[in-house]
C-alpha cells in the first residue's frame, strides 16, 4: 500500500522539481476504508507520504473523493496558510473486493439485493425512457473510452479490438447495463502537487492553472427527486462556469474528463454539465462530439471505464484535465484552443459532486 | 488572515443510546447549535464533518450526515474521515479563501456500537501490528509506563488526573462518567486494572452523542455572537506511526503544532486536552508548556468524562470557545489527537475580544 | 413507543484482506520464518526493527541495497510493558495473561512491539532481558515469533528451531492473508423502529416533517430537503406504481436475490412523495414496465422485519400514465 502511493508522490514531486522538504502539508484522499481494511490508513502513510513533522488530513466524500481532495488541498493554498501542498488519492481494491466493500449492509437497512448496478441501471432506464436515446448510445462510449484507453499506457484496461459488437456481444448483467458498459476493479493512486501564484509563476514546467472549484451534495433520497440530472451536479456546474468564465463549455473546453463509471453516464452528464440541453446528451455521443477526434473530447485518458481505483478515480478526472492543459497528454493530447480543461468527479447516489477548470493561462480576474 | 470566530457550540454524550441511530443522534444537537448561531441555515456558507466508518460498522457514515443537516437546495459540503475538529480546520481554511463567511461542522459516532479500545487497532500498522491486535489501551498503556519512566511519575500521579477529570465531569451536561466525590485514593484501591499500569478510571468512558460548531468571519461572527471566541493559532502536525521510531515518552508532534499556533505567545486561562488516557494529559501538559498552576485544564473533564469519538476533539475547541464567550476565560487553548499513542495533534489557540 | 431494536453485526471479508507488501517487509517477514530477525540501516534513526521503506524522519527510501540489512538480536531488551488482564482471545496471541512490550533487540536502534510470557506482571521491568520463543510452523508473520520470553543471565539464546517444511516453499513472502472480524450492536433507532413494528402489521408506515406536505415511505428519521424530523406518522397504501427498475440477471449477488433474470424497480407508493427500492415478482422479467401498478406481498408470517414484504406484484391494474410519476425518476 505504501509503495502504490508513494510511487504517484514521488513521479509528482519530479515533475515539479520538488523534494519533501518544500512541501507545507499533505492531504490524502479515498474511499471506504473497508476496502482495505485499515481504518484512517493516512497515519500509517505518513512517512511514506513525507508528512511526518507537517499537517496531513484525510478527506472522505464517496466516489467523489478524489476531486474534493484537490479541492480541499487547493484551499489550503487559496487560503493562504500554506504555499505547496502535495494531495494523494488512492484505492488499493485487491485487498478486498468493491462488491463486498461497498455493501457491507447494517441490520435494519432494506439490504440491496442487486449490487452497486442494480443501483445505478434503473437511473439509466430513467434517463433512456426520457431522452429517447437509442440503445446503443451506451455502447458507443464504451468502445471511444476503451480506444483512448490504448492511448494512455497507464490505463488498466487494454482491450485492442475493441468493438461495438464486442460490447453488445457481453453479457447483460443489470438490462440495460451490459458487462462492457461497466468499470473495471483496480489499484491506483494519484498525486498532485498544488502550488501558490508565486510557486507557480516560478515553476520551471508547465502550470496548469485553477480557474474554478466547486463542491456540492444533496441527499441520496427525496421526494420527487431526480436521480437522472441531479440538481446538486447542475448548481455545482453553474457555480463553477460563474468562476471560471465559462459560457458555452462545449466551445471553451478542450477536454473534459469526467467521471463515467458506467458507459450512459456520458450522455447524461453532458446534459447535467451543461454541454446541451436536457435531452440531448445522447445526439452528441451518437454525433462522435465526445471522441478524440471530436469538438469536445471526453475522457481522452479513457476514464473510470478504463481504470477505477474509487478513491483515486477523481482525482484522475482532476489530474488528466491539468495534463491536457499541461500539453502532458502524450499519445492522447487534445489540441489546445482555448487551453482550458474540465475535471469532474461524483459519488454517492449521484448526491456528492465535485469539479474544477483548470487553464494553460494564469486567470484573469 | 481573516479573523474567524467560534461562535455557537452544542454536544450530547451518554453512555449508550439504544433508541436513536446515528442521524437521529445528529438532528437535535444540530438543531440547538443552529439555533444558538442565530444565522439562518440557509446562509451557512459551507458545513463539514469527521466521523469513522469503522466506529458505524458500515461504509459511509457520513452519508447520513446529510439528511439530518438537509440538503435540498444542495449545499456545499464536505468531510473528512478524522474528529472533527480537522472538519472545523478544514472550515476555517475555506473561510480564509474569502469565498464563504461561516461554516456548521459536527462530529458524532456511537462507540457503544463495538468495543472501542478493540476495534481501533484496525488504525495501526497492518502488516507488523495488526496480527498482535493490542488493544487501544494496550498500546496507551506502553506509552504510558515510557512516559512515568522517563519524569518518575507514578500511578498515584494518573489517578489525580482521573479523579479531578470525574469532579471537573459534574460541571457538564453530557458527562458520561461523573463523580463529585471521586478521589485518587478510591481510584487507586477500587479501580480495576485493564492495560497495567492504566486502570478503568483512567480510560475514556465509551460514549455515543454529536459535537457541532458554527464559526464565523468577522463582522459577520460579531453580528451573531456578543463575544466570539477567535481561533488566533490554528495548526496540527504528524509523527510517523512506527512506536519504536518515536521517543513515545514525548508528543513531538504537539508541541511542534504548539509552537506553530503560538500558545505560549500569551497567559492561558484555559486548555481543553484531547487526554483519553491519564497519563496523556501529563504528557500534554509538558507537549504544549502549560503551567498547570496558572491554567485550568481540562474543567470540562475533558475525555475522561466524555468522549465522542471524533467528536470529542470538537468539544475541547467548543468547551474553551464557551468559556471565553461566557466571558470567564480570555485566552485558551484547545488540543485535538487523531492515531495510536498520540500520533496525530492539533492545536487550537482562542481568543476573546 | 416500541421497544428499542438492536441487533448484533459483524463486519468481515471474507477469508481476510490479501496484502500484498512491499520488499522492506517482504524481507522482514521472510526472515522471521526463517527464524531470523532482520533490521534496516537508516541514516537518521540508525537500525530500525521492524524495516520499514522510508526514513521515519526524511523519508527518504531505504534498504535498497542488500548492505543495508543487518540481522539483529535474537536477545532483546525490554523498553515498555504492559499486563493485558482480560485478553481479547480471538484477537490476541494468548487466552490468558500476558504482557505486550516494546522490545529492542541487540544490534537494532528501535523497538519492536510483541507479546512477553511470564507468570505474573510482576516478572517484568524495563530493561529485563528476553529472547525470542520461535514457532516451529513459521509462515512469514510476526507471529511467527510465538512469544518473547525472560532470558537468564549468562545463557546464549538458541537459534530458531528448523521450521516445519509446508506448500509455501522457500522463496520470498510476498503478501499476507489478514482476517479482520468486527463485531458491533446496531441500534435501528425510531424512524425505523417504526417502520419495522409496521412490518409486523403488514403496513408501510410514513413519515412527515411538520413544516412539510411531503410523505416519505421508509423515512430515516428527517425529511432529507430541510432535517426537520419526520415525526407525524402517515399510513401508506400498499399499492402504487413502477416508476423505473432493471432486470438484474447476475446470480448470487446476495443471499437474498432470487432466481436470475429478477427485477429490482423503484416503486412509488400511492401516498408517498418518495420512492423505495424493491423487488418485482408475479410475472416474468420482461412483463415489467415502467408505469405498471403493483401491490405489496406480504408473508404469510409478519415479523418486525424488511423480509415481511417479500416484493412487489402486479395488481392487473391500467398502468400509471408517464405524468403521474415522471417527477420521481
Amino acid at each position: 500500500m505504501a509503495g502504490l502511493v508513494r510511487e504517484a508522490a514521488v513521479e509528482a514531486l519530479a515533475d515539479a522539481n520538488m523534494t519533501w522538504d518544500d512541501i507545507d502539508a499533505v492531504v490524502v484522499g479515498k474511499a471506504p476504508d473497508m476496502f482495505e481494511g485499515i481504518a484512517m490508513p493516512e497515519l500509517y502513510l505518513a512517512d511514506a507520504l513525507g508528512a511526518v513533522g507537517k499537517p496531513m488530513m484525510r478527506v472522505h466524500t464517496a466516489g467523489s473523493v478524489g476531486g474534493s481532495t484537490a479541492i480541499v488541498a487547493t484551499k489550503l493554498v487559496t487560503s493562504g496558510v500554506h504555499e505547496r501542498v502535495l494531495t494523494v488519492a488512492f484505492e488499493k481494491q485487491s485487498e478486498s473486493n468493491a462488491t463486498w466493500g461497498l455493501s457491507v449492509s447494517q441490520p435494519f437497512n432494506a439490504a440491496l439485493a442487486s449490487g452497486a448496478g442494480g443501483y445505478f441501471a434503473p437511473i439509466i432506464r430513467s434517463y433512456i425512457e426520457r431522452s429517447g436515446a437509442p440503445r446503443n448510445t451506451g455502447h458507443i462510449v464504451a468502445v471511444k473510452d476503451r480506444k483512448n484507453a490504448l492511448r494512455n499506457p497507464r490505463a488498466h484496461l487494454h482491450i485492442p479490438d475493441i468493438s461495438l459488437e464486442m460490447v453488445e456481444a457481453s453479457p447483460l448483467l443489470w438490462d440495460p447495463i451490459r458487462y462492457l458498459d461497466t468499470c473495471p476493479s483496480s489499484d491506483g493512486a494519484m498525486a498532485l502537487v498544488i502550488g501558490s501564484e508565486a510557486v507557480a509563476d516560478a515553476s520551471k514546467g508547465p502550470v496548469a492553472w485553477v480557474h474554478g472549484m466547486a463542491m456540492r451534495s444533496e441527499p441520496t433520497m427525496f421526494a420527487h427527486r431526480d436521480a437522472v440530472n441531479p440538481i446538486a451536479g447542475r448548481e455545482c456546474a453553474k457555480d463553477l462556469y460563474a468562476q471560471a468564465g465559462i459560457s458555452d463549455p462545449r466551445k471553451d473546453f478542450d477536454a473534459a474528463e469526467v467521471y463515467v463509471p458506467f458507459s450512459w453516464y456520458e450522455p447524461m452528464w453532458l446534459e447535467n454539465l451543461g454541454f446541451c440541453a436536457e435531452g440531448d446528451g445522447w445526439k452528441l455521443t451518437q454525433e462522435g462530439v465526445t471522441a478524440a477526434d471530436g469538438d469536445i473530447p471526453w475522457n481522452p485518458s479513457g476514464g473510470v471505464l478504463s481504470s477505477n481505483p474509487i478513491g483515486a478515480s477523481g482525482m484522475i478526472r482532476f489530474g488528466e484535465a491539468a495534463q491536457q492543459v499541461r500539453g502532458r497528454g502524450g499519445d492522447y493530447q487534445v489540441e489546445l484552443k482555448t487551453g482550458r480543461a474540465l475535471g469532474h468527479a461524483y459519488g454517492g447516489g449521484s448526491q456528492f459532486f465535485s469539479m474544477w477548470v483548470v487553464g494553460s493561462q494564469k486567470p484573469q480576474n | 488572515m481573516r479573523n474567524v470566530g467560534v461562535i455557537s457550540y452544542a454536544t450530547s454524550a451518554v453512555a449508550r443510546d439504544v433508541v436513536h441511530n446515528e442521524i437521529e443522534i445528529i438532528v437535535p444537537v444540530l438543531g440547538e447549535a443552529i439555533e444558538r448561531s442565530t444565522i439562518p441555515k440557509a446562509d451557512i456558507g459551507f458545513v463539514c464533518s469527521g466521523s469513522l466508518d469503522y466506529l458505524f460498522g458500515g461504509p459511509f457514515a457520513f452519508v447520513a450526515g446529510v439528511d439530518a443537516v438537509g440538503a435540498v437546495p444542495p449545499i456545499r459540503e464536505s468531510h473528512v474521515e478524522m474528529d472533527g475538529a480537522w472538519a472545523l480546520y478544514e472550515a476555517w481554511c475555506y473561510i480564509q479563501t474569502g469565498e464563504v463567511d461561516s461554516a456548521l461542522i459536527y462530529g458524532f459516532s456511537k462507540g457503544s456500537s463495538g468495543d472501542p479500545l478493540e476495534l481501533l487497532t484496525v488504525q495501526t500498522d497492518p502488516y507488523y501490528t495488526v496480527p498482535l491486535w493490542p488493544s487501544m489501551s494496550d498500546m496507551a498503556a506502553l506509552q504510558a509506563r515510557a512516559f512515568m519512566h522517563r519524569t518518575g511519575a507514578t500511578e498515584r500521579d494518573l489517578a489525580e488526573v482521573a479523579a479531578r477529570a470525574q469532579r471537573n465531569g459534574m460541571s457538564i451536561d453530557y458527562a458520561v462518567r461523573a463523580d463529585a466525590n471521586a478521589n485518587a485514593d478510591a481510584l487507586l484501591s477500587g479501580s480495576p486494572l485493564v492495560s497495567d499500569p492504566l486502570r478503568e478510571s483512567d480510560i475514556f468512558p465509551v460514549s455515543d452523542g454529536a459535537t457541532v460548531i458554527v464559526i464565523a468571519a468577522d463582522d459577520v461572527a460579531r453580528k451573531h455572537c456578543a463575544r466570539p471566541a477567535w481561533i488566533r493559532g490554528f495548526d496540527h502536525r504528524i509523527d510517523p506511526m512506527g512506536f519504536g521510531v518515536r521517543d513515545l515518552s514525548r508528543v513531538a508532534s504537539a508541541t511542534k503544532a504548539a509552537q506553530k499556533a503560538n500558545v505560549s505567545a500569551g497567559s492561558l486561562d484555559i486548555a481543553e486536552l484531547h487526554a483519553q488516557f491519564s497519563h496523556e494529559e501529563l504528557m500534554l501538559v509538558e507537549a504544549l508548556g502549560i503551567d498547570p498552576t496558572k491554567t485550568s485544564v481540562n474543567p470540562s473533564g475533558g475525555p475522561l468524562a466524555a468522549n465522542v469519538l471524533m467528536g470529542a476533539g470538537l468539544n475541547r475547541i467548543g468547551e474553551v470557545a464557551n468559556a471565553i464567550t461566557a466571558g470567564g476565560a480570555n485566552r485558551g487553548v484547545a488540543h485535538v489527537s487523531s492515531g495510536p499513542c498520540l500520533q496525530q495533534n492539533l492545536v487550537c489557540v482562542l481568543e476573546g475580544e | 413507543m416500541a421497544e428499542p431494536m438492536i441487533a448484533d453485526h459483524i463486519v468481515e471479508y471474507p477469508g481476510g484482506y490479501t496484502r500484498s507488501i512491499g520488499p522492506a517487509i517482504s524481507r522482514y517477514l521472510t526472515g522471521l520464518r526463517d527464524g531470523r530477525i532482520l533490521g534496516v540501516k537508516s541514516k537518521t534513526a540508525g537500525v530500525l526493527v521492524p524495516p520499514v521503506e522510508y526514513d521515519p524522519n526524511t523519508s527518504e527510501e531505504i534498504g535498497g541495497s542488500d548492505d543495508d540489512w543487518v540481522e539483529v538480536g535474537p536477545a532483546g531488551t525490554v523498553e515498555s510493558f504492559t499486563w493485558v488482564r482480560r485478553p481479547r482471545a480471538e484477537k490476541q496471541p494468548f487466552s490468558q495473561p500476558f504482557a505486550f512490550a516494546l522490545i529492542k533487540p541487540d544490534g537494532a536502534d528501535t523497538a519492536m512491539l510483541h507479546a512477553v510470557v511470564v507468570s505474573s506482571p510482576d516478572d517484568l521491568s524495563i530493561g529485563m532481558r528476553v529472547m525470542p520463543h520461535w514457532k516451529v510452523a513459521r509462515s512469514g508473520s510476526v507471529r511467527d515469533i510465538e512469544a518473547w520470553v525472560p532470558l537468564p543471565s549468562g545463557v546464549t539464546p538458541p537459534a530458531a528451531p528448523p521450521r516445519t517444511v509446508n506448500a509455501d516453499g522457500e522463496g520470498a513472502v510476498t503478501g499476507l492473508i489478514q482476517p479482520i472480524k468486527l463485531h458491533y450492536t446496531i441500534s435501528a433507532g425510531v424512524a425505523t423502529t417504526r417502520y419495522l413494528d409496521g412490518m409486523a402489521q403488514g403496513k408501510i408506515a410514513g413519515g412527515r416533517a411538520p413544516g412539510s406536505t411531503e410523505v416519505y415511505a421508509a423515512s430515516r428519521g428527517t425529511d432529507p430537503k430541510t432535517g426537520e424530523p419526520t415525526s407525524i406518522d402517515v399510513d401508506i397504501a400498499d399499492t402504487g406504481c413502477i416508476t423505473t427498475f432493471c432486470v438484474v440477471n447476475i446470480p448470487g449477488l446476495s443471499a437474498l436475490a432470487p432466481p436470475v433474470p429478477f427485477v429490482s424497480a423503484h416503486v412509488l407508493l400511492d401516498g408517498a412523495d418518495n420512492t423505495i427500492m424493491a423487488l418485482i415478482r408475479g410475472c416474468e422479467a420482461h412483463e415489467v414496465r415502467m408505469g405498471m401498478r403493483v401491490k405489496a406481498k406480504w408473508a404469510e408470517k409478519l415479523t418486525r422485519t424488511h423480509h415481511s414484504l417479500e416484493w412487489f406484484e402486479p395488481t392487473g391494474e391500467p398502468d400509471a400514465p408517464y405524468d403521474d410519476y415522471k417527477d420521481n425518476l
